[in-house]
């Protein structure tokens, strides 16, 4: 049997309780789809009920990632609108049961942020926080082999990290006296060849 | 008595049966794997931090570069989520053009693949052979978009341009003399569609031949049947999608559960296997071919019958028709604005996802009301199969897990991003 989108919401809802740092569940006007907040702290629990409840059996996690809003939203010299922590996991949850899908965002707070793994309640969380760890520095407590993935050998920085430059830090080639490789820093100048603009609602209409 | 050791050993980056660039650190008792430790991330190119210093159009290219054996179901993915932020919807013809191309694209991914597996199995045929028909299919790339392979051909809002009226020909040269080109422009003579439907009509035999020679082949049978099995169960828990899924067994396929653009109005079966070997997800993807067949076909028929626009006239996102470009001072505007900052999403996020050839491709777009995005994920399906390998191949032998790497259909483009 099924389940529309707004069942689930409200079964969140009557799950919140059971949760201290609360549970927000919100279905969006925009797309019509539903985005779940939870402290990183009631992170295990909560997603064992998403798995396990048989109103809800979100059986597959399709997609996993960090996400950093160091500059959400920025918009000149105005401020970044405040957010709980810089750093967030998005977790894209599937239940084939009732053929729904979840977002669910956990912020993550401290440098290096840290978050429980989820690699025991869905396995294919494994190489998702590999690589979350490799591009955003998220460390996930207690994760089988949270080494490096997508960078290279020896890689110094999480690239996808909003103050990591475009072009990167550094640059290789090989050097004919020395005989190997060298790294250098990078002697490109960065460029932005379209600027980023926020336009009000309605624009140009 | 001397102390039996296991060893380590590398495969790749370079090996022909590693499908590109995978490097596979495997730990090796006598023949037997033990563990194997892909090391992927070779073809890392930032795909997802690029697109965030770009207006949302000029990262369209980047998607055929992902998987780029099945350029255009990418393409499908990204601009789905730009339109389901957007709230546009594409006209009908458009919807019905990229059903079309999705399931050319799945013909043609599933050539690649079954012409590259079973050259690592051991039958050099299969591949002259897929490529032949790739070759007539990458010429209706050619003819709707200008390149054979990374095409660029969806874009928020509906497509580039209609299909063409006719199709390019050959030319008699010094290898190819007057009557050998009469018969290759046979079926040139006429549109684009003609050109499809006359490849319709012909496919099936060819899907024929490939059966004939792999199905029921004694040493192919060897080399699938009970090799890397994979329960249902565990399945889905380890994330499979596409054919990977269903050939063990789970009925899934977004086309048919969660519809976009024009499936719901189409007639298709979705296979599914017994055991979760080799075979079986070769059996699915064999299937799976004729039933995009049998959807080009209806594509191709509704296709003739209803002329109509293939892009939405809102100009905030399409581009203005050049001609009224050239008189009208608003277009000028538009298509001026357009190209030079592209346009706003509004804040918000949204996952949309295709049912790609491999998988389900999707991708989560955050937007926070600029006009690039904040932030891009590619979810690909490659990308979670291959991290299921070491369970595949542990207790295999060897050469298994070349059968392994080719049922599982990677494309390190697309693992790497």
């Amino acid at each position: 049997m099924t389940r529309t989108v707004t069942e689930i919401a409200d079964r969140l809802k009557q799950l919140s309780g059971e949760f201290p740092g609360g549970v927000d569940a919100q279905v969006s006007g925009l797309t019509g789809e539903l985005t779940v907040e939870v402290g990183a702290a009631d992170l295990i629990a909560f997603v064992l009920r998403l798995r396990d409840d048989p109103e809800l059996r979100f059986s597959q996690l399709t997609d996993l990632c960090g996400v950093d809003y160091l500059e959400y939203g920025a918009e000149g010299e105005a401020p970044v609108p405040e957010r709980p922590a810089r750093f967030a996991v998005v977790y894209h949850l599937l239940s084939m049961k009732h053929n729904q899908r979840l977002r669910l965002r956990a912020y993550v707070a401290g440098e290096p942020p840290l978050i429980a793994t989820v690699t025991d309640v869905w396995p294919s969380a494994n190489w998702f926080e590999r690589e979350a760890f490799d591009l955003f520095g998220i460390v996930f407590d207690g994760h089988p082999d949270l080494r490096r993935l997508l960078t290279d050998y020896g890689f110094i920085g999480h690239p996808f990290r909003k103050d990591f430059p475009l072009i990167g830090k550094v640059e290789m080639r090989y050097d004919p006296e020395k005989k190997r490789v060298v790294y250098e820093p990078v002697s490109i100048e960065p460029r932005v060849l379209v600027p980023r603009v926020i336009r009000e609602e309605g624009y140009g209409d | 008595m001397t102390e039996i050791r296991n060893y380590t050993m590398n495969f790749g980056p370079q090996h022909p049966a590693a499908h590109g660039v995978l490097r596979l650190v495997l730990e090796l008792d006598g023949e037997v794997i033990q563990r194997a430790d892909p090391h992927v991330g070779l073809l890392h190119r930032a795909t997802e931090k690029l697109a965030e210093s770009k207006p949302y159009n000029q990262s369209i290219g980047y998607m055929d570069r992902l998987d780029y054996v099945s350029m255009m179901c990418n393409e499908h993915g990204y601009v789905l989520a730009i339109e389901k932020l957007l709230g546009l919807e594409p006209p009908v013809r458009a919807q019905y053009i990229r059903v079309m191309f999705d399931e050319i694209t799945r013909i043609l991914n599933h050539l690649l693949w079954i012409g590259a597996h079973a050259l690592d199995v051991g039958a050099m045929t299969m591949f002259l052979y897929a490529f032949r028909e790739r070759e007539d299919l990458m010429d209706c790339y050619e003819a709707v978009s200008g390149t054979r392979m990374h095409a660029t051909y969806y874009r928020p809002g509906g497509v580039y341009r209609d299909l063409p009226e006719s199709m390019s020909r050959y030319e008699p040269s010094k290898w190819h003399n007057e009557k050998e080109v009469e018969r290759m422009n046979a079926d040139r003579q006429g549109s684009l569609l003609d050109f499809i439907e006359a490849f319709s009509d012909r496919f099936p035999g060819y899907v024929d031949e490939y059966e004939t020679l792999l199905t029921d082949n004694r040493i192919w049978k060897q080399r699938t049947v009970g090799i890397g099995v994979v329960e249902p169960e565990r399945a889905i828990a380890l994330g499979f999608t596409g054919p990977m899924l269903r050939g063990s067994g789970v009925e899934w396929d977004l086309r048919r559960k969660q519809p976009y653009e024009v499936y719901d109005r189409l007639d298709f079966d979705i296979p599914v296997g017994a055991t979760g070997d080799c075979y079986d997800r070769y059996l699915v993807r064999m299937e799976e071919m004729r039933q995009s067949n049998h959807i080009i076909r209806q594509c191709v028929a509704w296709l003739r019958a209803n002329p109509g626009p293939v892009m939405v006239d809102n100009h905030k996102v399409a581009p203005p028709h050049r001609e009224t470009m050239k008189r009208d001072m608003e277009s000028l505007i538009h298509h001026f604005k357009l190209f030079t900052e592209g346009y706003c999403l509004p804040a918000g996020e949204a996952y949309a996802a295709v049912e790609h050839p491999k998988g389900e491709f999707g991708c989560y777009l955050v937007s926070d009301g600029a006009n690039k995005p904040y932030r891009l994920k590619i979810r690909a399906p490659g990308f979670v199969h291959i991290s299921a390998m070491d369970e595949m191949v542990r207790g295999h032998m060897l050469a298994d897990l070349v059968a392994v790497i080719g049922s599982q259909d990677i494309v390190f483009g697309e693992v790497d991003r």
